[in-house]
């Protein structure tokens, strides 16, 4: 059988696969998502929650391109924190406990209404080839889906193996099974693979937790939505619990060390060094006489909670043991046990930024297949792939996303340009041009480049500029006038009298002072809402350090504007040392400024390639 | 985009030394040192001042506006004596100014690239010239590192990569189990690393003379037979000397060994009040060279000074022409070498007590490095000292001080503090 023909079809509908397939719609791309079943769409498969650090930044970026993930996570939302309050706007991240179920709902909603989409229920088997190219995929009942682009976001299939002590089996997640045949063609590609290994707690019954003896962690007053459309929550909020392993806990820990599957020797992958199992922690940091536990319901009507901190491949037994050992889990019941994952993963190096395989055009691969963890790396992974797919298959200009304007872009650039060695996440550290990617300005950096794509709705597209309309009128504003600093210490504000006059802008950027101290200053500002307020109060706090930035990212833009052709030869060329030479070679840097990134580049390397470049572009011309 | 200054023609003594600025900035740091530059594509000759208006030499300088000169950009060439303490002190003006900075390898070619002002011929005789620039850079960076400075580059970069991974640990971690107030072992580390470093420029003036050589001058009045003295420690006729007084117009330099240390010798003309105009620029130029020297041997008669040029603490005073009757103190004849065995102890061990303070930082560019990252952790202390809450601002002021000494403890990367944050906390919910 042969379904209709689509311009992009996604195999999988998780976090990445989700995203992806909404984006390429929203570009109008004929989009179709192959998934086992439909109730699979939008599974939390690991901790219920949305967002963090680098994390909660990636979930505004993916909204302010109006993709899927903050939406939903703003409807399942059952307890919302903005990490880092009393540091700067450029480090706060919004986070949120998820309801499982109203948040694959939420996503499943969102994708059956989206214009364009299919969902398609089949195990994908294998893709169709033209040449090099993938024309398409063949499902398990033999029926063919032709397409211009195929996206994989296949999560853990590939030769995933679950452990559970010294119990193992192949699988994805718990309930799945990998996919054989898919796996041996992407084996015929030749691709450089490798393996990585990741792991959860054993879930517990919540109605046998004594939760009045435990100290609860209640969300922020002032819940901070994901989606820059989003005002407050939209369901009932909660509170977590918080408890802590004991000595015993470690005692019955390492008695059992070698049932673990990881330390009895069954486990050869790398896990995060950000999430370690409690076994880990126990050995790594014997002297530690007490970890932190969140106890993080699942939902509202479900009793499954997610006890954090404590990821196992102890046998069960134990892992009831250690979890009785605890306070206020004496009599807990687990649900479903913990266990590792192992899962090969495919070099990231193998991409281009757009997440296209160099070597396999028009098969596009996102999330935890390309060696990433966390719902949110994986769904950013979904937008780039998803409009990169639907722009190659419209015959359009790819979407480049940089280091200097998301954290989409840095994580896509790591990712192509230096790989992984461990399960990759995102951390605000690696972003640096950090003060000026804030989840705040989000929309501001993104919101424009999605207008231009065409991937922003109506709606968002209303609301953005209205925002930005009334921003640029504060601003304005705030910068029409300048005062003496005896006109600012009038009103009560202690500034240097050192004879400059600063503007209402650059009096914001002081740490004592607020836009309600200026009005003093002028009236006018009293006009001024408090949301916009409190937007350009952020946009001004950081600007001398942005105007330092500004000449790095003048010489990245610089470098980036210099592009590589694919098959540029690097070997043999003059004055570039070999080893030099076979690193740039096997990365393939699309641009100047990816290939200073890529270890052991000098600068007068980049001369030479630059030089190359000119060389080529003049012969061509002549 | 910055404006990038480096020596043109091959570094050490020679006649003349081409000194290359180009960027933006050019012209205006051109006009800050010499007060107004030709038209250009014109030459003028003009006296470089430091920033306190003292002279640094006299140049040809030259202009070139955008679109007419090497880079393409805009370009200001000086041509300076080819004395590395003139090129030394040139380049410590230039790199004290904001947005001005040591050029790269290669670095004057790639913007040639950029702006189109090469041609195809050039393209392919660059990798010879960027070959050796590179291979000159890193055979100097070898030596440095494999020095004393090494050993504290290496502390240095230990001690950075820790306190930023206290700082991002409290950022990336906020909700996990890191101590809250990680400030006061921030704030050790960062005045440990400031505090070395300080040290180290304050050191790395003499350093550059042991590298270079130090300048010993050899002042006084005429025919007191400063001239038969350096013929004496050169131990060969590098200057004429003769009866008549004035003989020596020009600076004479000759590079010699002594006690080990390297040491050029300064014969200068003889100071005196004349009327003959080429021997007064003689003059001006020995007061001018006498005073930039490390050392200065005043050469004068029993009883006698020397208007022109102040004694300072360390100099050494001898009188001159022993052979012609031994007075008190340090008495030298250039004839007989009488006096020449202690006055050479005299100069070693001076300059042997001044080598004893160096520190080992060779290069300009590590100077001008440190600087910038000094001013960097100053900033990154104020923030934690004044805002413990604000980490991400301490950490961006950090993380310039760490790039600013790329070039001296090696790149660091977000994986190794990330490597000390796991090492160090047990993370992971």
């Amino acid at each position: 059988m042969k379904h209709a023909g689509f311009d992009v079809v996604v195999v999988g509908g998780g976090h990445a696969g989700a995203d992806a397939a909404h984006a390429a719609a929203r570009l109008g791309a004929r989009t179709a998502l192959v998934t086992l079943q439909k109730s699979d769409i939008g599974v939390m498969s690991c901790n219920p929650a949305i967002g963090g650090l680098g994390k909660g930044h990636l979930v505004r970026e993916i909204d302010a391109l109006d993709g899927l993930m903050g939406h939903a996570a703003d409807r399942a939302g059952i307890q919302f924190r903005l990490l880092n309050r009393r540091k700067g706007p450029a480090v706060q991240g919004p986070r949120a406990q998820s309801d499982r179920k109203l948040y694959s709902a939420a996503m499943q909603a969102a994708l059956a209404g989206t214009p364009g989409l299919t969902v398609i229920e089949g195990e994908a088997t294998d893709l169709m080839m033209s040449g090099d190219a993938v024309r398409g995929l063949v499902l398990a009942d033999g029926s063919e889906i032709s397409a211009g682009a195929v996206i994989l976001t296949t999560g853990t299939f590939l030769r995933g193996v679950i452990h559970i002590g010294d119990r193992r089996r192949p699988g994805g997640r718990m309930g799945d099974r990998p996919s054989v045949r898919l796996a041996e063609r992407l084996d015929g590609f030749n691709l450089p693979m490798g393996r990585l290994k990741t792991g959860t707690p054993p879930r517990l019954d919540g109605r046998t937790i004594r939760w009045d003896a435990l100290e609860r962690q209640p969300g922020d007053d002032t819940p901070e939505m994901f989606s820059f459309l989003s005002r407050k929550p939209f369901v009932r909020q909660i509170a977590c619990g918080i408890t802590h392993t004991n000595e015993r806990t470690h005692g019955i820990i390492r008695e059992n060390l070698e049932r673990s599957a990881m330390y009895g020797g069954y486990i050869e992958g790398v896990g995060p060094r950000y999430c370690p199992s409690i076994e880990d922690k126990v050995v790594r940091f014997a002297d530690k006489e007490s970890h932190q536990v969140f106890l993080e319901p699942e939902g509202l009507d479900v009793d499954t909670v997610y006890p954090n901190g404590i990821s196992t491949s102890l046998p069960e037994t134990v892992q009831e043991e250690y979890v009785r050992s605890i306070f206020g889990l004496e009599d807990a019941t687990i649900l479903q046990p913990g266990y590792a994952i192992e899962y090969d993963y495919i070099d990231p190096r193998a991409l281009n930024d757009r997440l296209e395989l160099h070597d396999v055009p028009g098969l596009f691969l996102a999330g935890q297949i390309n060696g990433t963890t966390g719902y949110e790396e994986a769904a950013a992974q979904g937008v780039v792939a998803g409009l990169n797919a639907a722009l190659k298959v419209q015959g359009r200009e790819p979407a480049a996303f940089s280091r200097m304007s998301s954290y989409i872009g840095v994580m896509v650039d790591d990712l192509i340009t230096r790989g992984v060695t461990e399960p990759y996440r995102v951390f605000t550290s690696r972003a640096e041009f950090r003060l000026s990617l804030r989840a705040d300005n989000a929309d501001q950096r993104l919101t424009p480049f999605g207008l231009s794509l065409g991937c922003v709705s109506e709606a968002r597209k209303a609301a953005f500029s209205d925002k930005m309309e009334r921003l640029e009128a504060a601003k304005d504003l705030l910068t029409a006038r300048s005062f003496t600093p005896r006109e600012v210490e009038a009103i009560g504000i202690k500034v240097r009298q050192d004879g400059t006059r600063r503007t209402g802008f650059d009096l914001l950027a002081f740490p004592d002072i607020g836009f309600e101290d200026l009005i003093a200053l002028d009236q006018n500002l009293a006009g001024t809402d408090r949301e916009t307020r409190e937007q350009i109060s952020k946009d001004a706090l950081y600007a001398k350090y942005l105007e330092r930035q500004n000449r790095d990212i003048e010489a990245l833009r610089r470098d980036e504007a210099h592009e590589i052709p694919v098959d540029f030869q690097y070997l043999g060329m003059d004055g570039l040392s070999n080893e030099l030479a076979g690193k740039l070679q096997a990365a393939r840097p699309r641009t100047l400024a990816q290939a200073g990134r890529i270890e052991g580049v000098t600068p007068a390397a980049l001369t030479l390639v630059l030089a190359k470049l000119r060389q080529a572009e003049r012969k061509r011309r002549a | 985009m910055d404006t990038i200054f480096a020596l043109a023609s091959a570094r050490g003594k020679a006649g003349v030394a081409v000194t290359r600025l180009s960027g933006p900035q050019a012209w205006e740091a051109g006009r800050f040192l010499c007060g107004t530059l030709p038209e250009p594509g014109r030459h003028a000759v003009r006296i470089l001042r430091d920033s306190a208006g003292e002279p640094i030499d006299r140049a040809l300088v030259l202009g070139f506006s955008a679109g007419h000169s090497f880079t393409g950009e805009d370009v200001v060439e000086f041509q300076t004596h080819g004395s590395p303490a003139v090129v030394n002190t040139l380049y410590r003006e230039l790199g004290a100014m904001d947005g001005l900075r040591m050029a790269e390898p290669g670095e004057f070619t790639r913007r040639a690239l950029e702006n189109g002002c090469l041609n195809l011929a050039q393209v392919e005789g660059l990798a010879d010239l960027i070959e050796a620039e590179t291979e000159a850079q890193r055979a100097q960076a070898l030596r440095v590192l494999s020095g004393a400075l090494g050993e504290k580059a290496e502390a240095w970069r230990r001690d950075l990569i820790r306190a930023a991974a206290l700082l991002e640990a409290t950022i990336d971690f906020a909700d996990e189990e890191v101590p809250v107030d990680v400030s006061p072992e921030v704030l050790d580390l960062l005045s440990g690393v400031e505090e070395s470093l300080a040290g180290e420029r304050d050191g790395s003036r003499i350093s550059e003379r042991i590298r270079d050589g130090f300048e010993v001058a050899i002042v006084g009045p005429p025919n007191i037979g400063k001239s038969t003295l350096l013929n004496m420690l050169a131990g060969r006729e590098a200057a004429i000397t003769s009866e008549i007084a004035g003989t020596t117009r020009d600076v004479i330099e000759v590079r010699m060994e002594l006690d080990g240390l390297p040491v050029t010798v300064l014969d200068t003309a003889g100071l005196r009040e004349t009327e003959d105009a080429v021997e007064s620029i003689g003059i001006r130029r020995a007061v001018e060279r006498a005073e930039a020297a490390d050392l200065r041997v005043f050469l004068i008669e029993h009883g006698g000074s020397v208007d022109a040029l102040a004694v300072q603490p360390c100099d050494i005073v001898a009188t001159g022409k022993a052979d012609l009757g031994r007075v008190g103190g340090l008495s030298v004849s250039g004839k007989t070498g009488e006096g020449i065995d202690a006055l050479v102890a005299r100069i070693a061990e001076t300059l042997s007590d001044r080598a004893a303070n160096a520190s080992s930082a060779i290069r300009l560019r590590h100077r001008q490095a440190i600087e910038r990252a000094l001013d960097a952790l100053c900033a990154a202390r104020i923030e934690v000292e004044q805002r413990p809450d604000r980490s991400e601002l301490a950490a961006e002021e950090l993380r310039s001080a760490i790039r600013a000494l790329d070039s001296l403890v090696g790149r660091v990367d977000v994986e190794d503090i990330l490597d000390e944050i796991f090492a160090s906390f047990c993370l992971g919910k």
